[in-house]
């Protein structure tokens, strides 16, 4: 497991972000953070969220509450684009009468 | 090559002060920025549009240029020829994105990716791409493997029995090129599935209609009917109604990466009435009728 973990410090500096950014992501309870030896890692399964969360906050200058908003409702989006997806395939079923 | 009026797509007049055009990006970057319209093609281009206009406008440099040539650009590009030749010859390969990521116009002016202030966007993941792969209902039947070719890029790709229509399915780093150092974009492959045959599906079950005569349905009798892979017989009980459904367990389509499952596949009588009677049979129905 501990081969998916990427430490903080590597990602700050990687992309050039404050650690207080991870650790107010942390609080909000957007990204989890594992502490092994008192070294803070990310695994690197939420790498592509984190760099979404990055980009919205340094070019639409998207704050915290904002990131957690917008990642709510991408969520529910997501849910009701595959609920869409899935009665259309049983309004199939009534069409190809 | 059309001109393009910059000034236009970012909403704000020829005058517009920096501030001005910043705010009206930001405004319109919220709106269309591809994380918050995600598989989203046109606000991508629009996002692509405005993200252009930008880097042209908000660099007082790239401005005054296009301000200057503006609609004439044509003129102006002859007189910029000997500076973007120099230009070209300098700047680091550019990506083999099939989407351009700048309008001709744009990199006629600007020889490709402006001088701008913008470049503190440093690391950038590529750009996802995404892609359509249709299959008949018979292929996603089966787990098999197909070669595809994106951005000329040879993919083997193994799609496993039970697949959806419109299902999506996400392969990692084989997007675009990732700008600066940043992760590679992914590849995204929507199946679309086609059902040329008698069956219908819902998920893992298959649903077909079985046409019966009359005398089957008053009598009973043993019939072979198709399944999606091979016949099967079945037992109609006597006196069974139109509009019977009998379920098929485990004769539906396979579910999708749940190896030796199977949905079910629901049949559904359908009771054809005899037509043409002879005068014999009229006899013998208004006989029957009788007896009812």
């Amino acid at each position: 497991m501990e081969n998916n973990l990427i430490a903080i410090t590597t990602l700050c500096s990687h992309y050039e972000i404050e650690f207080s950014f991870i650790d107010a992501l942390r609080k909000t309870g957007l990204i989890q953070i594992v502490i092994i030896e008192q070294d803070q890692f990310i695994d690197q399964d939420q790498i592509s969220e984190l760099e979404k969360m990055i980009r919205l906050h340094n070019e639409l200058n998207v704050n915290i509450e904002g990131i957690d908003v917008i990642f709510n409702l991408l969520e529910k989006e997501k849910e009701l684009r595959e609920e869409l997806s899935a009665l259309k395939n049983r309004l199939r079923l009534f069409e190809e009468d | 090559m059309a001109f393009i009026n910059y000034y236009k797509i970012l909403g704000v007049s020829k005058t517009a002060t920096e501030k001005e055009i910043k705010a009206s990006y930001r405004k319109l970057a919220r709106k269309y920025h591809p994380d918050l319209n995600p598989d989203n093609k046109k606000a991508e281009l629009k996002f692509k549009e405005i993200n252009e206009a930008n880097q042209v406008l908000s660099d007082p440099e790239n401005r005054k240029k296009y301000d200057k040539y503006g609609e004439d650009w044509k003129r102006g590009e002859e007189s910029e020829k000997a500076q973007q030749q120099y230009q070209s010859q300098n700047r680091s390969r550019q990506q083999d994105f099939s989407d351009r990521e700048y309008s001709d116009f744009f990199e006629s002016m600007f020889g490709g990716r402006a001088s701008s202030r913008q470049s503190h966007y440093t690391k950038f993941k590529g750009q996802d791409y995404h892609a359509e792969l249709h299959l008949d209902l018979k292929d996603a039947y089966t787990t098999h493997k197909q070669l595809l070719t994106v951005n000329n890029t040879k993919i083997r790709l193994t799609i496993p029995a039970g697949v959806e229509n419109d299902q999506v399915i996400k392969i990692k780093g084989k997007g675009g090129e990732g700008l600066n150092g940043g992760p590679d974009g992914d590849l995204y492959i929507k199946f679309i599935i086609n059902n040329q045959t008698q069956f219908k599906r819902d998920g893992n079950n298959l649903y077909s209609n079985v046409n019966i005569d009359l005398y089957t349905s008053l009598l009973g009798e043993e019939i072979m009917v198709d399944t999606f892979n091979g016949k099967v017989k079945l037992k109609i009980a006597p006196e069974t109604q139109n509009e019977t459904k009998v379920k098929l367990k485990g004769k539906g389509f396979p579910v999708y990466k749940k190896k030796d499952a199977f949905g079910d596949l629901i049949i559904t009588y359908h009771i054809k009435t005899p037509t043409h009677l002879r005068e014999k049979e009229k006899e013998l129905f208004k006989e029957l009728q009788k007896l009812g």
